[in-house]
């Protein structure tokens, strides 16, 4: 019997020393723009772990994690596809796909990696496991707003020619299907919590367009068609983003495009509900979970500050003042806590989301996005 | 190392500019320009700002373009935050100074 359970310690030592150490559910990556590293950070511990270097121009960088939450897929702004791994926290494979890129998306089996492309304009598909190529979709030109979609599908949308695509990369090779003409200079995209509706924010013409997913066959409808109409347009410093729009209380929260104004949209009826006058003009507009408010920041000159909006009053009910420059909001996945990137103090603010106080302070370099593992099992993200 | 590449543009062309400025213009160019035209001035949605890209260019016409935008594009009117002469300056800035 000790013999046995000799050689059975002997059979497993070498197993369990292979297996990583460490759990992956609490860690996150926050984007580090200007020096092409991301730090690993420890959501409970308020703590960074490592800073991994070499991902190249991380301005307007993303990411997005494998099913396991172990490999994190990092876009960056100069084509480059990095794949992280969270526990040797190093990097395991990259690639230059492109000569300028924008974002990114993993299809719901955690098998594919799309990347959305400036130049040359389309959509480029990578297997997780090798970074090897899969499929190139050419486009005729920016392709933006890319989201995955159930049953290995992506959709993304065109800044120049202003179509939506639908890509379904289940079978034997990609079939492409063009879902229509749906507006001048889509900006950016994003496809709701339960996959129901693709929420296209327009730049060239006042609106927005929705697409019923669960159509058979999908099909753009504008609503909001004749916001701020008749206001001067505000010129806009930092482009709306619109991955993690708020959807909450039945309504979408809209980023006036070139007004400081939240536009509040009934989610049934795609009517308008009601606007809030905010600071500036509005980058983020993301809903705190399992609460009614959203948390918005701000284009330049006005990104000091952060407000948080009452979903059923839309009323204004706090305003922030992080420091200069916020970029970016993430909050813990039960709502608890928020991070806050303040790019040009170098660090990332972390904030009770009751009381509003600090609860702790991150160093970073010009930090931008940030992004927690729980990220890897809501689709969209 | 910003602060001194700031400096070596400021001196010689565009006197004017205290340096404490021209550090946030310089700043400004990096992180805010480069949201739409990269870090690196590469492009975006941006068209690309590197001097090897602007060799055709004039400075004044590269000042016209900040302070005004361009209508029907992203590209927007800088002028409510610039004066002129600032404008001249990160015009200089983008057909001098490698990112």
């Amino acid at each position: 019997m000790k013999h046995f359970l000799a050689a059975l310690a002997l059979c497993a030592a070498p197993a369990f020393a292979d297996s990583p150490c460490c759990a992956t559910g609490d860690l996150g990556l926050v984007v580090e723009r200007a020096s092409g590293s991301v730090l690993l950070v420890d959501r409970s511990d308020h703590a960074a772990l490592a800073r991994i270097e070499g991902l190249g121009d991380l301005s307007h960088a993303s990411l997005t994690y494998s099913p396991d939450e172990r490999f994190a897929f990092v876009f960056g702004r100069d084509g480059g596809l990095t794949k992280v791994d969270l526990l040797d926290r190093a990097i395991v494979a990259r690639t230059i796909q492109a000569g300028n890129s924008i974002g990114g998306a993993i299809s719901d089996d955690g098998k594919l990696v799309a990347v959305s492309n400036y130049k040359p304009g389309g959509v480029k598909v990578f297997d997780t496991e090798t970074l090897a190529l899969v499929a190139d979709i050419p486009a005729e030109g920016k392709t933006i707003g890319l989201a995955d979609l159930p049953g290995r599908r992506f959709i993304w949308a065109v800044w120049d020619n202003g179509h939506a695509y639908l890509g379904d990369f289940s079978g034997e090779g990609p079939v492409i299907t063009d879902l229509g003409h749906v507006g001048a200079n889509p900006f950016d995209a994003v496809v709701t919590d339960d996959a129901h509706t693709y929420l296209i924010g327009l730049f060239g013409e006042k609106g927005v367009t929705a697409i019923d997913l669960w159509e058979e066959n999908p099909k753009p409808v504008r609503f909001l068609k004749d916001y701020g109409k008749k206001e001067e347009d505000m010129p806009v410093y930092k482009m709306p983003h619109l991955q993690g729009w708020a959807f909450t209380g039945g309504q979408f929260v809209l980023p006036a495009v070139g007004q400081h104004e939240l536009l509040w949209v009934d989610r049934e009826t795609l009517q308008e509900k009601g606007r809030t006058a905010m600071h500036g003009q509005p980058v983020f507009i993301i809903a705190q979970p399992a609460s009614p408010y959203v948390w918005v920041n701000f284009a330049t000159p006005s990104n000091g500050v952060v407000q948080i909006v009452d979903s059923r009053t839309h009323e204004v009910v706090r305003t922030l003042e992080p420091g200069k420059a916020v970029l970016h909001m993430e909050f813990a996945p039960r709502g608890a806590e928020v991070w806050v990137s303040v790019r040009d103090d170098n660090k990332v603010i972390v904030y009770d989301t009751r009381s509003f106080e600090k609860k702790g302070e991150i160093e970073a370099q010009a930090p931008s996005g940030i992004f927690f593992t729980a990220r890897a099992h809501q689709p969209g993200l | 190392m910003m602060s001194t590449l700031a400096a070596l543009v400021a001196a010689p062309a565009m006197a004017e500019i205290p340096a404490p400025r021209a550090t946030e213009l310089e700043h400004m160019v990096i992180q805010d320009c480069g949201s739409c035209h990269g870090l690196t001035r590469k492009g975006g949605l941006g068209s690309p700002l590197t001097p090897a890209a602007l060799s055709h260019a004039e400075p004044e016409g590269l000042a016209l373009i900040i302070l005004d935008g361009v209508p029907e594009t992203a590209m927007p009117p800088w002028r409510p935050l610039l004066t002129e002469e600032e404008a001249l300056w990160i015009a200089d800035y983008l057909l001098k100074v490698d990112p």
